[in-house]
């Protein structure tokens, strides 16, 4: 009876409002939908010069991947670097379809939709392979291996030579050794990558791919398997001891996180003419560019990923006009940001801030304030 | 005793020379333990003595190299403690491992996860089903948390509670996984005694309420005479006594133990 009496308050407390976690999402998908909003305006009324609507694509991808990468690295709490090499198998597999399919589907959204579809799980089986083998290992072991498993990757397909031709499919490791017939094309030619994906990626693609990944982000993070993820990161100890199934779950995250990789790998590649894998697209610059996102943004926090990514991607762009300094302006505004999201004086500062836009909320995070 | 085995296996928990040794050290040696269901046991002994150890071999964190044990008659040695815990143990720690970076309520939905199950899939794309349980886990939820007077605190993270309440918002996560055995190791440790007696109190309430069998490791020899019907004292490893609880805390050999000669 006491508990039945006990019921009654904190729950339609609850229902009052939104529950904070949900405000705080729908802040961050306003947030999202503002900056597409604003930015296609702007391009349709000619506003925004052309070097910088050719960042619009990137943004998206950069945005996603750090969606991807927060979810291994903030969510669960296992440092990935190898992340770029799932977005490069995305990117090849949905390229090798469009390039395939580009006579057989003339329809663009239903192709484009269909490689998304092919690299989400051309990417998932990636992970999942390299999955099974390398969540045993914890912390700086698990860094090192999927350092490794990205370079791999990328690796691999420096060499691959895929044709077809009325055959079927050829595969081998170098063009003499593909024996295609008369009406046989090459897709995939080793180093010189594949060329000629159509260019299919808009920023309104980019901007829905954007919002569902933010989706899935979200709603996973607000739902039993998110809590199970989070409880692992948090004490993985106490998580087995409450009958979570740490394996089951890292594999989860870990695949998730793959495919969605994958996808962002489709949007990169349908954006550029030709793709060649290199170091600088998805070897270990680019996971770890990946992962300055993630940690600048805020380990777990989603919205801060989004900004991060975005901003810092844009950044060295429009820092151009400053020629020889960019990239010395770029690393001190890295290390600034870095002082401002960790440091004791501007924690407290937000705090304050916090504090004078919302009284209410800024007493519940008082540590030991509780009824 | 006769006439439970009369009964026959009527005992919820049953350990078996059970062992551990790390290296050459027997950190538990032969142990043997019978728990009848709502039976309220201590485990005490000196700093060292093993405890803890046993308490890692009951819930799978450690593989004994001796003997064996069971619950309801199903043997569970050499499972992992995820399926034990799905069988009906559960357990506190002696160094609180809460999750940090939730919220109170969370935590104990994280307790419920096996209780109350919808898809990944479900959760990702709000189906009904995400709604319902959803409701039903808050509901529940709830309902643990003012068992332990938490329910002020649903949003509160739980690295922000006072001590006190994050030992009871561990067990409080504990009996959300609907044990048939819970484990506490030293639920007292910190506490004053104002708070120990509430403590107690709480135990024997959960007790009753869950239909819970419960083990409990302490210190504080208040608790254990105050709640405990019987207890074991463990020294290096072995069993020193065993029994009644006000004549096991008079034995000489225990006051030896805990006091020196």
């Amino acid at each position: 009876m006491m508990a039945k009496n006990l019921n009654v308050s904190p729950l339609s407390n609850q229902k009052k409002g939104l529950r904070p976690v949900t405000k705080k999402n729908f802040i961050t998908y306003a947030m999202v939908i503002a900056f597409f909003i604003l930015f296609q305006t702007l391009m349709s009324t000619d506003n925004l010069k052309n070097a910088y609507q050719s960042l619009l694509v990137p943004i998206c991808t950069n945005v996603i991947m750090a969606l991807s990468l927060n979810l291994v690295v903030g969510v669960l709490g296992e440092l990935s670097l190898g992340h770029a090499g799932f977005m490069c198998i995305g990117a090849y597999a949905g390229s090798f379809f469009s390039v395939l399919t580009e006579e057989v589907i003339p329809i663009t959204w239903l192709r484009f939709t269909l490689a998304f579809a092919v690299a989400a799980i051309a990417a998932a089986i990636a992970g999942i392979l390299i999955g099974i083998p390398v969540l045993r290992l914890r912390g700086d072991y698990l860094a090192i291996v999927t350092l490794a498993f990205g370079e791999i990757i990328k690796s691999i397909v420096n060499v691959l030579y895929i044709g077809v031709d009325s055959e079927g499919l050829h595969i081998a490791m170098s063009s003499s050794n593909l024996n295609l017939l008369e009406d046989g094309k090459e897709i995939l030619r080793g180093p010189q990558g594949i060329s000629n994906t159509p260019r299919d990626s808009t920023f309104f693609i980019g901007f829905i791919l954007v919002m569902l990944t933010l989706l899935i982000v979200t709603n996973l993070m607000d739902s039993r398997t998110g809590r199970a993820i989070m409880s692992i990161r948090d004490n993985r100890i106490a998580a087995e001891s409450i009958g979570i199934n740490i394996t089951g779950y890292k594999l989860l995250v870990f695949t998730l996180s793959a495919a969605i990789a994958g996808c962002a790998g489709v949007l990169y590649s349908h954006n550029l003419s030709s793709l060649t894998a290199n170091t600088n697209n998805f070897g270990y610059n680019m996971s770890i560019t990946i992962l300055v996102y993630v940690v600048l943004g805020g380990l777990g926090n989603v919205r801060g990923s989004i900004i991060a990514a975005a901003v810092l991607y844009a950044l060295p762009e429009l820092l151009r006009g400053l020629r020889d300094y960019r990239m010395l302006i770029y690393s001190i505004l890295l290390i600034a940001m870095m002082i401002f999201s960790n440091g004791a004086f501007f924690v407290q500062l937000r705090e304050k801030i916090a504090f004078r836009f919302k009284r209410r909320t800024a007493q519940d995070a008082i540590p030991g304030r509780v009824e | 005793m006769a006439v439970q085995e009369a009964l026959g296996n009527t005992a919820l928990l049953e350990v078996k020379n059970l062992g551990i040794t790390f290296g050459g050290l027997h950190a538990v040696e032969n142990f043997n333990l019978t728990l009848q269901k709502g039976d309220l046991y201590g485990l005490i002994g000196p700093n060292g003595a093993g405890k803890t150890t046993v308490f890692n071999l009951l819930t799978g964190v450690y593989k004994p190299t001796a003997g064996t044990f069971f619950l309801d008659g199903k043997e569970l040695k050499g499972k992992k403690p995820a399926e034990i815990n799905k069988m009906g143990v559960a357990r506190t720690f002696q160094n609180i491992r809460l999750f940090q970076n939730l919220s109170v309520l969370d935590n104990v939905k994280v307790g419920l996860h096996n209780q109350m199950k919808y898809t990944t899939l479900t959760g990702i794309l709000r189906l009904p089903g995400y709604f319902k349980s959803e409701r039903k886990m808050n509901e529940r939820a709830v309902e643990l948390l003012s068992v332990f007077e938490l329910e002020g605190s649903l949003d509160t993270l739980a690295s922000n509670l006072p001590y006190g309440k994050q030992r009871k918002l561990e067990i409080a996560r504990a009996i959300a996984t609907n044990p048939k055995l819970l484990l506490l190791d030293e639920p007292a440790a910190g506490m004053n005694p104002n708070e120990t007696q509430e403590l107690m109190e709480t135990i024997r309430l959960i007790r009753d309420r869950f239909d819970l069998t419960v083990l409990v490791i302490e210190h504080d020899m208040s608790l254990v005479a105050g709640i405990c019907e019987q207890i074991t004292v463990l020294n290096f490893g072995t069993e020193l006594a065993k029994g009644k609880t006000e004549e096991v805390l008079k034995d000489p050999e225990v006051i030896k133990a805990y006091l020196g000669e």
